[in-house]
């Protein structure tokens, strides 16, 4: 594979130098593209995993009445649904980017800690086997929901104590990463690549970073005091022996606020890739941009409190969360006109990524409005904990993070895999998406308003319509979701051959290596210059 | 591209997003029975809580469809195969302040009245009645703290058995289907009552839609609630804390009478006390214990034992031929009285009365096939709980 930034090297070099064998090829693998594919490989098989039990909460809800579950089986497909999909599919996808990414954008031959890339990867199968594990155990998974609320995740079986087990050993996964994006982007950056010419996926993982490494320990924290209070008998959150279960809460969502950036974040990256390139212009307002992402970062520590309006706090702190959630809507408002201001007067093209992309934009800003509408405390007394918050937060974490993670893979798949992808498959995958998603999600937030609480395995005749809506929904965008794995396949197999360029508008580092990347880039740092640099032209 | 033809097609987009809003928003309350939009409630702060809600909502609608028709404006106009040719700006310092600065003055007019009604909301002083409101898996308990009245509230009989798995009754038959209760929490409308609300296990949230809030039942800790209701009714709601196995199946069911029907509703149920202690001083027949004991047992025992007694293996054990139903009797009363540590068996001496638990026990120990022939009498019970 020999290439333009290879010519200077020696003999060598110009082979890829892969480790032969399936053992030194994946398990013991230090470099930053294959971690990062196994990163991916891993995510969306998580993402199928999750998939299917929120297809069986799907079923069982499709209509009135107890048809096929027991409602304690119920409540563990609604606990492991989620945490299989926060820390399992979009947290790792987000990372498998990040590695894939991070040293093609900044000009670095790798991440800076290929040891422990490895390590903070090869946990992660391992975690997951001992969660999942849990649903065969007696007396069943968790089933306490994923925030873990004391006493009732006291009350989970045997397999308690491995699940809390499994989520340490996620956090450790999750800090070591961060630690490895901080290092590299901090230390590994191509001179000239200065932090405001970084693209900006680079700053929004960079901040993300910075909040992994401040939540995690608070999570590990708090599950570190379920233990000892389940099997030591501290009483940090007994009420009966001196505790506060409500403590655990705040302790909880200090961790969990930020964490839900950790998800969006990243998103606002790739999205702020995508969009420029299909629009043919620059991002609009970069330096705004970064500042927006860093606002939401520092706003994301100081309203946690906005999950537990109805616990029972003072009027003065439930004003002041009121009032500070109601904030991050600002910078995130100015992350959305600066999108569109990016494809004001632009020359716009509408392959697979800028559909998502687009896509994004429109349905992340339905779940801003109703999250803006669950700040307002004593309409949020009314919202709190019904299928209202259920369609709010999967409008942000499902047409939000996914959908960013969906419009990156097609947009980077061409460099990873040396194919295009079939665009009129990835079109259909689209448009199938975006309606299932909307039939899915919309009709939620009229079962919310009409007085259904969420984590009920059934209901009241009166919310029959709108569940069976959203199940048929559910469904078909479940069975969409299967043309994603096939068009990915199909391109890693093979396809039309893709250009170093890929695509007409795409500016940045990444584009000037060939497609596929070959397995070693930039072993002497690449010249950089406005003319390669994402954003060069906002200086 | 002209400035006219922009202008144009932003009109036409902002109709079409308002079109397709109102499609979305409003039609499908054309095909549908369940109500699109949160209840304006039987109090004055409900009606508060559904207009600042309707306040926020068309703030969000308007600006959603000016953004999105910026937007499709843009996907419409600006396109290579229209043959657009890309500008070059990159950055607009006053286009910046300006989209900083609207949403800000639009948060500040939202605030306002928000803090004001929570203000209203949270005033919690001077009730003229105070009930107690504890949560228990899966029942509420409803103490009025004057009046000495004291009773629990559990999903109704014909909803309990309407929702086992494979029970094969049609939900749509059942009247109130999951949101009817046996005992009713009954007020007095014009009133201000004030709650405290607390929770003997795990955390629940007691809500009712109609008085327009919810509060979390914490054990350990009383929170405070209040409300006035202004129209006499019935009003349902449900548990909205995750609980446990049973957390969709505890409704709550509030009645809101007249002074003088509250006050004919107190007089009855002092008698009905009454008569709860009268008849745990007296012998009961086997006919009366075992009927009574059958009642009990679909309400509270069937859920995870099942009907037909043969439980639900492995967390549930059967009660045909269970050694415990069929051996010694202290030891079974103490299981249902206390519970049996690290299982689902919950304890009931706090939740039944003397009079259930020994029909309960009755039934059990001469059904399913167990034919042990003893007869617990409430006295028994009642002895058991003391000593």
């Amino acid at each position: 594979m020999t290439t333009t930034t290879h010519e200077d090297h020696n003999e060598e070099d110009h082979h890829d130098h892969k480790p032969q064998g399936f053992l030194n090829r994946w398990v013991y693998s230090t470099n930053h593209k294959d971690i990062g594919t196994l990163y991916l490989v891993f995510a969306l098989l998580m993402f199928f995993i999750g998939g299917a039990m929120a297809m069986i909460i799907r079923a069982e809800l499709f209509m009135p009445g107890m048809q096929l579950v027991q409602p304690e089986f119920f409540n563990q497909m609604t606990t492991v649904h989620a945490l299989v999909m926060v820390f399992g599919a979009v947290m790792p996808a987000f990372v498998g980017f990040a590695n894939w990414m991070i040293p093609l954008m900044i000009g670095a031959p790798d991440m800076a800690l290929p040891r422990m890339n490895n390590w903070s990867f090869w946990i992660l199968p391992f975690a997951f086997t001992m969660l999942v594990s849990t649903l065969f155990m007696d007396g069943g998974a968790p089933a306490g929901g994923w925030t873990l609320y004391p006493p009732l995740v006291l009350q989970t079986g045997d397999s308690f104590i491995f699940a809390m087990f499994a989520i340490h050993m996620l956090g450790i996964s999750s800090i070591m990463g961060a630690i490895n994006v901080i290092a590299t982007i901090l230390n590994m950056r191509a001179p000239g690549m200065t932090l405001l010419r970084m693209p900006l996926f680079v700053w929004t993982w960079l901040i993300t970073a910075f909040l992994l490494i401040a939540v995690m320990p608070v999570l590990a924290g708090a599950v570190t005091m379920l233990i000892t209070d389940r099997f030591f008998l501290t009483s940090f959150f007994n009420a009966a022996g001196g505790g506060d279960p409500v403590l655990f809460q705040h302790i909880f969502w200090f961790f969990g606020h930020p964490e839900v950036y950790i998800m969006i974040l990243p998103a606002f990256g790739i999205i702020s890739e995508i969009i420029p390139t299909f629009a043919r212009k620059p991002l609009f307002g970069y330096t705004s941009m970064v500042y927006a992402t860093a606002s939401i970062a520092f706003l994301s520590f100081i309203v946690w409190a906005h999950h537990m309006f109805t616990v029972g706090m003072p009027l003065g702190a439930e004003i002041y969360f009121m009032l500070a959630t109601m904030m991050i809507s600002i910078p995130t408002g100015v992350k959305v006109f600066n999108w569109i201001a990016t494809m004001w007067r632009g020359s716009m093209t509408f392959e697979t990524p800028m559909l998502f992309a687009l896509g994004f934009v429109v349905l992340f800003t339905i779940g801003g409005f109703s999250g803006l509408m669950l700040a307002i405390v004593p309409a949020d007394f009314q919202y709190h904990d019904t299928y209202f918050v259920v369609a709010h937060f999967h409008y942000v974490l499902v047409t939000g993070s996914v959908f960013a993670l969906m419009a990156g893979t097609y947009y980077w798949l061409p460099k990873w895999t040396g194919h295009m992808y079939n665009e009129r498959l990835g079109k259909w995958h689209f448009w199938l998406s975006v309606v299932f998603v909307n039939v899915l999600f919309f009709p939620q937030h009229y079962l919310g308003l009409a007085g259904m609480p969420r984590r009920i395995p059934d209901y009241s005749p009166q919310f029959a319509d709108f569940n069976m809506l959203s199940s048929i929904g559910g469904f078909a965008f479940g069975l969409t979701q299967l043309m994603f794995v096939y068009i990915v396949w199909k391109c890693a197999r093979g396809g039309e051959t893709a250009t170093a360029q890929v695509w007409e508008g795409a500016k940045g580092l990444e584009w000037t290596v060939p497609s596929p990347a070959p397995f070693h880039t930039f072993e002497t740092p690449p010249k950089i210059d406005d003319s390669v640099v994402a954003h060069g032209d906002h200086m | 591209m002209k400035k006219e033809n922009t202008l144009l097609v932003g009109l036409a987009m902002t109709a079409a997003i308002t079109v397709v809003t109102y499609a979305i928003l409003v039609a499908p309350g054309f095909l549908t029975d369940s109500g699109l939009n949160m209840t304006e409630g039987v109090t004055n702060s409900s009606k508060a809580v559904y207009d600042l809600h309707m306040i926020i909502l068309w703030i969000c609608i308007v600006i959603g469809i000016l953004v999105f028709a910026a937007m499709f404006t843009s996907i419409f106009l600006h396109r290579k195969s229209r043959g657009a040719v890309a500008a070059k700006f990159t950055h607009s310092t006053k286009a910046e302040i300006i989209w900083t600065t609207i949403p800000i003055l639009i948060l500040v007019v939202m605030a306002v009245p928000s803090t004001i009604t929570l203000i209203e909301l949270e005033d919690n002083s001077n009730p003229d009645i105070i009930i107690k409101i504890t949560g228990y898996q899966w029942k509420w308990k409803y103490d009025y703290i004057d009046e000495d009245i004291s009773f629990y509230s559990s999903l109704k009989a014909d909803s309990n058995a309407a929702r086992l798995t494979g029970s094969n009754i049609d939900p749509t038959t059942v009247d109130n289907y999951l949101l009817d209760v046996d005992n009713r929490i009954v007020i007095p409308i014009g009133k201000k009552i004030g709650f405290l609300i607390t929770a003997d296990d795990v955390i629940h949230s007691w809500w009712v839609p109609a008085l327009g809030w919810k509060q979390d039942a914490v054990p350990g800790f009383i929170n405070q609630a209040w409300t006035r209701v202004n129209e006499v009714g019935v009003y349902r709601g449900q548990c909205a804390e995750l609980c446990g196995r049973g957390h969709g199946f505890m409704p709550i069911v509030l009645e809101a009478k007249s002074e003088e029907d509250y006050a004919t509703w107190l007089v009855e149920q002092k008698s009905a006390l009454a008569v709860t202690q009268a008849e745990t001083q007296r012998i009961w027949s086997k006919t009366e214990l075992m009927a009574k004991g059958e009642a009990v047992y679909a309400q509270q025992c069937a859920g995870c034992h099942q009907t037909d007694g043969q439980g639900l293996a492995p967390a549930f054990p059967a009660m045909a031929g269970n050694p415990v139903t069929n051996g010694s009797i202290s030891k079974h009363i103490d299981i249902v009285m206390n519970g049996s540590e690290g299982t689902a068996m919950q304890a009931f001496s706090k939740t039944l009365t003397d009079a259930e638990i020994a029909a309960a026990l009755t039934y059990t120990r001469n059904a399913f096939g167990n034919q042990t022939g003893d007869l617990i009498q409430p006295a028994t019970i009642a002895k058991h709980n003391n000593g």
